[in-house]
């Protein structure tokens, strides 16, 4: 990732002209990536469907009709209902919002908590050490058994604070940031380090720019590039360890619908109603599979040395 | 069917004697235990020394309930003495609950030892059939035939491959669509997988109704989570244990009203299911319906409702109690396909009643792990209601009536052992059940147990959904197979044998 003869983007003082025109560097070379721009059509096209789609489709996921029960697809209900007659298309679309809230908000605590402690670490020899055995740590937990442990004892007092639902989106969306931040921080503390040894990062220094500023203008701005890629992928892994966690019946209550538990539902009629399993399924996929295309994409969007070619 | 007494001891043989307080076992010579040496009445005696003694008992405690001594007169004789006449003497040591260990291998267990004996409880000596020769927690148990069982035709297989843990519909499938396993049973799901199973056509299920019963516990203490080290625990000396409304009938009923059992038994059960109208649906005897309890009465739930003053005063769809406390459920059970759309449909129901409902799913192997240190056992009840289903092993319900004895209820200084889930209280039952204890006349027992079971029911211990039957599957080619609602399936897997072809 790291290269020294790389040559560092400059964050000038005339930001006009030149940022514009490195975001449309940037957004030239990801439009010529093909499968980044097809993951990026399909991610915005899901988030819009499950965003908008309500407002079209406007049945209650949760409401039980016993009476249309195990219905294959027709017009009243295009991906059939489930054994309760319980609409799948409607519960599509609510278990998609929740799905994609808890990975966007999941990336961007384990992304912040990420930068925050690989740029402290790189930055200030003191705090490398102690810093990179706490990532050290947080590695060597296994994720699942913390997680469990985790809802098990927290679960309780956000409940009472914000709502079942609240509480555990709360609980969730933390427990999967802080146990995913630490190969963010690792990236981009190894990139500090070499940057700050820069000769820019002492021109700057030496016309005395504080710390503060130092970080925010001439670090940050370096190391955007592994950042945004570690989100992209950071949003795929919250979705899948939310469908893991609903799929072992833990997280949300059984009734709300995320993407995950509707997969744990339609499991004991894998052989009679397949479409129940292959619906979340494929959403599920094809969300990751985009964002790690997306993520693909940028990532040569935003390295200069390939942008040039 | 005695296995290791010579004969069944009765009023009439001379075994239980004429006032009811003491039956005399006499054990058949030449049983011996799987390590080879005599099974005497010494290991009897143990047993029940075992299970009562102060510092830790058994988990079968109640089946010594009113015994007041166990005498061995000679190495073969036992002579059970009860406290007062007991007209079903065939409680303890009876049945497949009520096993019996060997003196020699658990003397180092007893009292506040026994939750140290691992080795002992992973490998117990027994006298039956197969031997465990490997114990897996949440795994497997290994088995091998007992050379020294009692009969030495049997039994037909040289090893047996207990498999726990999984779930039920790998269970059902391993047996009925693999091949891979003989034998599954419990198998909760929906009506229409089992077909879809059954027609891999490699097995049979299976379906018998004993006295299984799925239910609503109503949780009679508070389960506020403010309520810190008190929570869900009765009598609390600082007041306040009382659940803010589910104790009143108005309540209960009402949320009983709501629910359309047949639609249950359709959806989760199909022909292992009936509607459940009573806490001890079998013996028929015994069983006591409430009234309508197959018609589904919304309306008559509200006004219901409305009558006792539970209105919904601000507007947002949920009632509150004239105290003002919305009326919010927290409605709790194990994590089954099937639980959980009860769980969505009884919420749904409840909703049109003006009762909001928050649902929660547990993980079957922590919700009945019993662990005292879990959060989420369902003896701890840290919720206002919770399903399941329990059972008891025999014909006579005494033991299990004795659930709802006051001085059964979970708490903090047991444990969070004991067998009365709701945490019910009413003097007159306790009264009522003692009496039950005390009475020799069958159909006399017949009329009380009626009357424990509907003051249960009616004074908001519990709602019944389901009558359940068992539901099993076992391998076409495994015969011998005789399904006993009664007692553990299990309990002549001696004369199973494999079907030729």
């Amino acid at each position: 990732m790291t290269d020294t003869t790389q040559e560092p983007v400059h964050s000038s003082n005339q930001t006009g002209d030149i940022s514009r025109s490195y975001w449309s560097d940037v957004w030239r070379q990801f439009r010529s990536h093909k499968g980044a721009m097809a993951g990026a059509i399909v991610f915005f096209g899901i988030i819009f469907a499950t965003l908008l789609g309500p407002w079209f489709y406007n049945v209650d996921a949760t409401f039980i009709d016993i009476r249309s029960r195990n219905q294959g697809p027709s017009f009243d209900h295009p991906f059939g209902t489930d054994q309760l007659g319980r609409d799948i298309l409607a519960r599509m679309m609510a278990g998609g919002q929740v799905s994609m809230a808890v990975g966007m908000t999941a990336m961007l605590i384990s992304l912040i908590l990420g930068t925050l402690v690989g740029v402290l670490a790189g930055y200030f020899k003191s705090l490398d050490g102690p810093l990179m055995r706490l990532t050290d740590l947080f590695l060597a937990l296994p994720l699942l058994p913390l997680l469990l442990v985790i809802i098990l004892l927290f679960r309780d007092p956000l409940n009472a604070a914000f709502g079942p639902e609240g509480g555990i989106f709360i609980l969730m969306v933390s427990a999967i940031g802080i146990t995913s931040w630490m190969q963010a921080a690792r990236i981009v503390r190894g990139d500090v380090l070499a940057l700050k040894e820069r000769e820019f990062v002492l021109a700057a220094r030496s016309i005395g720019t504080s710390r503060t500023m130092m970080i925010m203008r001439h670090i940050l701005p370096n190391v955007l590039s592994p950042i945004m890629v570690s989100a992209t992928l950071g949003v795929a892994n919250a979705i899948i360890t939310e469908s893991a966690l609903s799929f072992l019946g833990l997280g949300f209550p059984p009734d709300f619908p995320t993407w995950g538990r509707l997969l744990f539902d339609g499991v004991d009629y894998l052989q009679q109603y397949p479409e129940r399993v292959i619906f979340p399924g494929v959403a599920i996929s094809l969300v990751v599979l985009s964002v790690n295309y997306m993520g693909d994409g940028l990532r040569d969007a935003l390295d200069p040395r390939i942008r040039g070619r | 069917m005695p296995w290791l007494a010579s004969e069944i001891p009765t009023v009439g043989n001379g075994g239980v004697s004429e006032d009811l307080t003491t039956i005399t076992w006499n054990i058949t010579p030449g049983i011996v235990w799987s390590d080879g040496s005599a099974f005497t009445s010494a290991d009897v005696k143990f047993t029940y020394d075992y299970c009562t003694h102060p510092e830790g008992g058994c988990a079968q405690l109640t089946k010594f309930e009113g015994v007041s001594s166990v005498d061995t007169p000679d190495d073969l004789t036992v002579v059970v003495t009860f406290e007062g006449p007991t007209p079903n003497p065939y409680g303890p040591f009876v049945g497949g609950e009520s096993p019996i260990i060997q003196k020699a291998q658990f003397e180092g267990c007893i009292g506040a030892d026994a939750s140290t004996c691992t080795e002992q409880n992973f490998g117990p000596i027994g006298t039956g059939p197969f031997v465990v020769t490997e114990f897996r927690t949440n795994d497997v148990i290994q088995m091998v035939a007992n050379e020294n069982y009692r009969d030495p035709n049997k039994p037909a297989f040289a090893s047996v491959t207990f498999k726990g843990g999984g779930d039920a519909t790998a269970a059902g499938r391993s047996v009925m669509e693999t091949g891979e396993f003989d034998y599954a049973w419990n198998l909760q799901l929906a009506p229409d997988v089992i077909a879809g199973m059954a027609e891999g056509g490699l097995g049979t299920p299976v379906a018998g109704f004993g006295p299984l019963m799925e239910r609503l516990m109503l949780n009679n203490t508070n389960p506020d989570p403010a309520r810190g080290d008190m929570r869900s625990v009765k009598d609390d000396p600082a007041g306040g244990s009382e659940h803010p409304f589910l104790g009143d009938p108005a309540v209960y009923k009402a949320l009983s009203m709501a629910i359309d059992r047949p639609l249950l038994v359709e959806i989760g059960y199909g022909q292992a299911g009936n509607t459940g109208c009573s806490w001890v649906p079998a013996p028929d005897a015994y069983a006591s319906p409430i009234d309508n309890c197959e018609v589904q009465d919304i309306a008559g739930a509200n006004a219901m409702l409305d009558a006792a003053g539970y209105m919904d005063t601000n507007g947002d769809g949920v009632r509150e109690t004239p105290d003002g406390v919305p009326m919010s459920i927290l409605y709790q059970t194990s994590t089954n396909a099937v639980r959980q759309d009860f769980q969505a449909l009884i919420k749904q129901w409840w909703s049109e009643i003006g009762v909001e409902t928050e649902l929660r799913n547990i993980d079957a192997s922590v919700f009945f792990g019993g662990d005292a240190g879990s959060p989420d056992t369902f003896q701890k009840f840290f919720a206002d209601v919770e399903m399941y289903a329990n059972t008891f092993n025999g014909t006579d319900p005494q033991a299990y009536l004795g659930n709802g004895l006051c001085n059964k209820a979970p708490r903090p200084d047991t444990q969070w052992q004991g067998e009365n889930i709701s945490r019910f209280c009413m003097a007159e039952y306790d009264a009522m059940h003692a009496q039950l204890t005390q009475t020799a006349d069958i159909a006399e027992r017949q009329r009380i147990g009626r009357e424990l079971n509907a003051m249960m029911v009616e004074n908001g211990g519990l709602i019944p959904l389901v009558h359940r039957g068992r539901v099993s599957a076992h391998a076409n080619s495994l015969g011998g197979i005789v399904l006993n609602v009664w007692d553990s399936e299990l309990w002549n897997v001696a004369d199973w044998y494999r079907i030729d072809g």
